[in-house]
Parts: structure tokens; C-alpha cells; sequence
């Protein structure tokens, strides 16, 4: 039944190319030459203004109203935004975003640059280990997470097996420990994905410079700082936003794991915003942190966008294995 | 060539991908060793220690709990994105690639734009606009805004991979009096498939792994995803380890099964943006 309806809806959409190609050509074939008309990306644009477009024009409109999720919104101007100003679990998961987010990148860069320059070199075993290496991208944030809760389990996980490491073995009992499982948990599933952009980029470094600078008498390691890290740069920036932006975005990780305990200890804003509109049925207040973080994600990939190059329409798949 | 430094074992770097194993080799190994031993053993002698039962009852149970609806409930989602994807990405990115005009620019613009807006923003007024169209707790209504959010990436990815296609090829065509419809489906088409499969491979790891539009936008068993079918999993039997991670591993079968047979085409599916 559902399949069916999916193709209700769709099939104009889908015919509506063939449309336009049938009609574009006898207006204008001999002038351009055979190019497709702008209506060939008319559909896809029209699904993606009405699904990801407008709804997020209608979270700053909802931020200024409220709703609790039966009738209609009603506008009740800056309400929102000042009593989250006042809310000190709205302050506080600010700055536990901004302390994971950090946590996320410091950890990370260095692990993913080492592990991807090594990945790209050529020993045999490589090709064994990455696939074992790989494996946490092909879970689902969701999969990740609930193993992990599985693992640390306070009774039946590990460290009730390894006290004499992990103390009475509740990591998720206090705040410190809950946040080093939390960025820890981040690290085991994103890694992977910098490895690889950092792989594909290492690869991409002419051996040519390698030999000069063995000619040079360089060691290893005055080639991996003089040669690998520069080159290497824009893939820098690049992770590094993109760990940004996911951190900024870290939802099921802290619902699964700590649920943004204990208390609001790990309440970072994504989950607060979750936990504001579809728990407590304050839409309004919801839609204002979903903003805020908007706002905050479009800076940092409006710096992805002009530092990476993305404007300027080249290829990107350059580099991949 | 580098014969000298090249061939000696870097050391500290092969040791540091060794601690990276035992990091990742030994979740996975617990992970298995549990879902094949029986819930006593795992509780008495830890999920460190070698299984001294053995039994597949983990699987059966997490069948038995709701899973071979919400496999069915997910093929379905994935099955729909992409096909929307197939429907409205190639025509798309055909257009930003070859059609001139400015306006055309402008989409492509906003499509890019639209790779930084996260799921986690919209998931308010996704619920409203969802529940206004009746669509709520409707697996269609997760379709939806999943391939909406497919889109950009998509896009980019199979604009790049026909960018490729040589211009000499349309102007040969062009000459022959080609219209842009049959350039579409006897040339840029088949020579995209490397894209086509990549984006194919990328909404369907979207759709299989999303969990936050199910989450708000669906609400009973019947339209339950796997994802969420785990999530529920541990709130509600939360102890049941074994038979919680026999789901896990269940739900990361089909995965692992287009690892091994599409390698290529799924690391340039997940690598999407980071493909530099």
C-alpha cells in the first residue's frame, strides 16, 4: 500500500522530463546545439524545496511561535529565544557541544592523519587490516551506539570486568567519564571516514617529491612533516569541518548512550532540542535551538564551500581508492 | 625508484595501526563471540571471556521480536529513495552540467548549500509539515524527506562523474542532430554508470542506516525500521545483551554483504564530500 502510494505521488514528477525534452527541441535545437533545457532540473528542485528548503525556512518561522504539537502554531515573538536565554540547561549545552565538538577534532586529526598516511603506504598487510579497519562505517550511528552501550554496560558490560581500570565500573554515572565515552565512542565511528579522505589524499602526493627529498637525505619522519602534512592541507580543512559540523549535529549517539545524563550532564544542544520539542512539546523552543544550530552549521560549511573549492564545479572524486 | 626509506618498516606508524585493531577487533570480536553464547554464560563469565555455549537463539530471538518486520519496513524505505534518487538526480545533474543559463548555476548553488543542512535541524517543522500531509507514522513519510536529503550529495557526485564525459562526444552527437533527450539516454547515461552506482550505493547507506526522521515521524511496530527497531530493542530489553547484539550484527548484514561485492562503489558512496 505504501509502495503504491510512493508511486502516485512520484510519477509526475518522473514524467516530467520527457516532457520538456519532447517539446524543448523544436523551439531551440539549432541554437543550442542540443542542449538540455533548464527544466530537466526542474523536478528534482521542486522536491527539494518542498522537503529540505521550505521546512527549513519553516524553523525560523517556527522559533518565533508556539506549538505544542496539536492545533495550529501561534506567534508569540521573541518568547522562545528569551526563555532559552534564561535556561541554564540551554547554557550549559552549549558549551558541552562546544567541549565534545573540540574534544571530537583533537582527537581525531591526529589519529586519522596517521592512520590514513599509513594506510596509503604500500605494505602488505594493508590491504588486510583495512578491511577490518573499515568496518565501524558500516554500521549505522545507531548500531554504533547501542553496541557500545552494550559493551559498557555497568553490570554485564567490560569494565565491571576490569575494575581495577575503570573503578566501580559505572562510566555513565559521572560526567567526566560520561563525556570521555561519548567522545570516545565518536572517535571509533568517525575515524574510519578521515582515514580514508586522509588515504586517498596521501596517495594523491607525487612520488617525485619523495625522491628529491631522499636525494636531500631526509629521514621519514622530516618527509612526513615537510612533505605529507603540507600536502595534505585541504584535507585538513576539510575533515576538520566536517568533524565540525557533525559535532555540532551529535544526536544518537547521547540519546542512546547517556540519554544527556547523568542529570543534564551530556545534554548537548541537538539532544536538548529533541528532548524540548518531541518529549516536553515545546516546538517553539525546539525550533529555536534547530536554528541556532543551522545558523552555526551554514557558517562553517559556507567556509567548507569556499575553502574546499566546491564553487568552482570541479571534480571531487579525485583520489579515491 | 625510493627503494631506501620507502621499503624500511615504519615502526611507530605500523604500531599505532596495530593499537587501531586492537581498538576496532575487539568490539567486533565481543560482539560475535555474545550473539552465539546463551544469556547466563555472557552474564557469568563477562563478554571478555572465550563462549563455552553455543547456541543461535539470539537471532531467532531478535526474528521473534519484531525484526523481520522492520527489515521488511527498511528494504522498503531504501528500495523508494532510490528510486526517487534514480528518477530526479540524473535529469538534474544532465542540466547542471550541460545547460549554460544562469538560473541553472543558482540550483546548483543551492544544492550545495543544502549539503550543510543537517537532518537534526529540520526534524521540527519536518514533524508539522509531515502530520499536516497526514503522512505521519506512514512509511512514506519517511521516504520523503530521506531522498530530499540524498539529493545534494547525489548531485554533486554524478555532475562530477559526467562532467567527465568528453565534449567532443555531445558535439559528435549534435552533429548527427541529437536531440538533448537521446544524448541523455544513449550517451551521458551510459557513460555515468560509475556515478549512477555510486549514488545508488550512497542513499541506499542513507536510507538503511537513517534513524532520526523515523524516530519523530513514525510511531507504531508497523512502520518500525530497523534502526529504530534497535533502539527500542535496548530500552526495552536492555539486558538481554547477546540477543541485543544479534540484532546489531543482523542489522549490519546487508551492509556487509555490498562491502564484499561492491567495494569501490561503497567507499566512494560514504567517502561522498571527503572524496579529495
Amino acid at each position: 500500500m505504501n509502495r503504491m502510494t510512493t508511486q502516485i505521488t512520484s510519477a509526475p514528477v518522473a514524467a516530467e522530463p520527457r516532457k520538456v525534452a519532447r517539446r524543448r527541441p523544436e523551439a531551440s535545437s539549432a541554437a543550442r546545439v542540443g542542449r538540455p533545457g533548464f527544466l530537466w532540473a526542474l523536478p528534482a528542485t521542486v522536491f527539494f524545496v518542498l522537503f529540505a528548503i521550505a521546512p527549513l525556512i519553516m524553523v525560523a518561522v517556527l522559533s518565533f511561535m508556539s506549538w505544542n504539537g496539536l492545533g495550529s502554531p501561534e506567534f508569540v515573538g521573541l518568547d522562545n529565544w528569551s526563555r532559552l536565554a534564561d535556561d541554564p540547561v540551554m547554557l550549559k549545552s552549549i558549551w558541552l557541544t562546544l567541549l565534545l565538538t573540540a574534544l571530537g577534532v583533537v582527537i581525531q586529526t591526529p589519529l586519522s592523519i596517521v592512520l590514513g598516511v599509513w594506510a596509503a603506504g604500500h605494505q602488505r598487510n594493508r590491504a588486510v587490516l583495512s578491511v577490518v579497519y573499515f568496518i565501524p562505517l558500516l554500521l549505522s550511528a545507531t548500531a554504533v551506539s547501542v553496541l557500545w552501550r552494550a559493551l559498557l554496560d555497568p553490570n554485564f558490560g567490560i569494565p565491571a570486568r576490569a575494575t581495577w581500570l575503570f573503578g566501580d565500573g559505572n562510566l555513565f554515572g559521572g560526567q567526566a567519564t560520561a563525556i570521555g565515552v561519548l567522545a570516545f565512542v565518536s572517535t571509533w565511528q568517525f575515524t574510519p571516514f578521515h582515514t580514508l579522505i586522509y588515504q586517498g589524499a596521501a596517495r594523491a602526493i607525487p612520488q617525485v617529491l619523495y625522491q628529491a627529498a631522499e636525494i636531500d637525505g631526509a629521514g621519514r619522519y622530516r618527509q612526513f612533516f615537510h612533505i605529507t602534512l603540507p600536502q595534505l592541507r585541504n584535507s585538513v580543512i576539510t575533515s576538520m569541518i566536517l568533524m565540525i559540523v557533525g559535532g555540532l549535529t551529535t544526536f544518537e549517539t547521547v540519546l542512546i548512550l547517556t540519554q544527556g545524563g547523568p542529570g543534564t550532564d551530556t545534554t548537548i544542544s541537538a539532544y536538548y532540542m529533541y528532548q524540548k520539542a518531541f518529549k516536553g512539546f515545546d516546538f517553539g523552543a525546539g525550533a529555536a535551538i534547530a536554528l541556532a544550530l543551522v545558523i552555526a552549521a551554514t557558517i562553517v560549511s559556507l567556509i567548507v564551500v569556499r575553502v574546499s573549492g566546491y564553487d568552482k564545479m570541479r571534480s571531487d572524486m579525485e583520489g579515491v581508492s | 625508484m625510493s627503494r631506501g626509506t620507502r621499503s624500511r618498516p615504519n615502526y611507530l606508524a605500523g604500531a599505532g595501526s596495530l593499537v587501531w585493531l586492537f581498538l576496532v577487533g575487539l568490539p567486533l570480536y565481543v560482539m560475535l563471540a555474545a550473539t552465539v553464547r546463551t544469556r547466563s554464560d555472557y552474564a557469568e563469565h563477562g563478554p571478555l571471556s572465550f563462549p563455552e555455549s553455543f547456541t543461535l537463539d539470539n537471532y531467532t530471538s531478535a526474528f521473534d521480536s519484531g525484526f523481520g518486520r522492520y527489515f521488511v519496513n527498511t528494504l522498503v524505505v531504501t528500495a523508494c529513495v532510490i528510486g526517487i534518487v534514480l528518477l530526479l538526480v540524473p535529469p538534474l545533474a544532465y542540466a547542471i552540467v550541460r545547460n549554460r543559463s544562469r538560473v541553472t548555476s543558482h540550483v546548483f548553488r543551492l544544492f550545495l548549500l543544502g549539503l550543510a543542512i543537517p537532518a537534526q535541524a529540520v526534524i521540527v517543522p519536518m514533524f508539522y509539515l509531515i502530520s499536516e500531509a497526514g503522512l505521519y507514522d506512514n512509511l512514506l513519510g519517511v521516504i520523503l524527506p530521506t531522498a530530499a536529503f540524498c539529493l545534494p550529495m547525489s548531485a554533486l557526485i554524478l555532475s562530477g562523474a559526467m562532467r567527465d564525459i568528453s565534449p567532443e562526444l555531445f558535439e559528435a552527437m549534435a552533429m548527427d542532430g541529437a536531440t538533448p533527450r537521446r544524448m541523455f539516454f544513449q550517451l551521458v547515461l551510459p557513460l555515468s554508470r560509475g556515478g549512477l552506482s555510486t549514488i545508488v550505493v550512497f542513499s541506499a547507506l542513507q536510507a538503511w542506516n537513517g534513524f532520526l526522521f523515523p524516530l519523530v515521524l513514525t510511531q507504531s511496530d508497523s512502520t518500525k525500521v530497523v534502526t529504530l527497531g534497535l533502539y527500542n530493542f535496548q530500552t526495552e530489553h536492555g539486558i538481554d545483551i547477546p540477543g541485543l547484539l544479534g540484532a546489531v550484527v543482523l542489522s549490519m548484514v546487508p551492509v556487509l554483504l555490498v562491502y564484499l561485492f561492491a567495494r569501490r562503489a561503497l567507499v566512494q558512496g560514504l567517502m561522498g564530500v571527503g572524496g579529495k
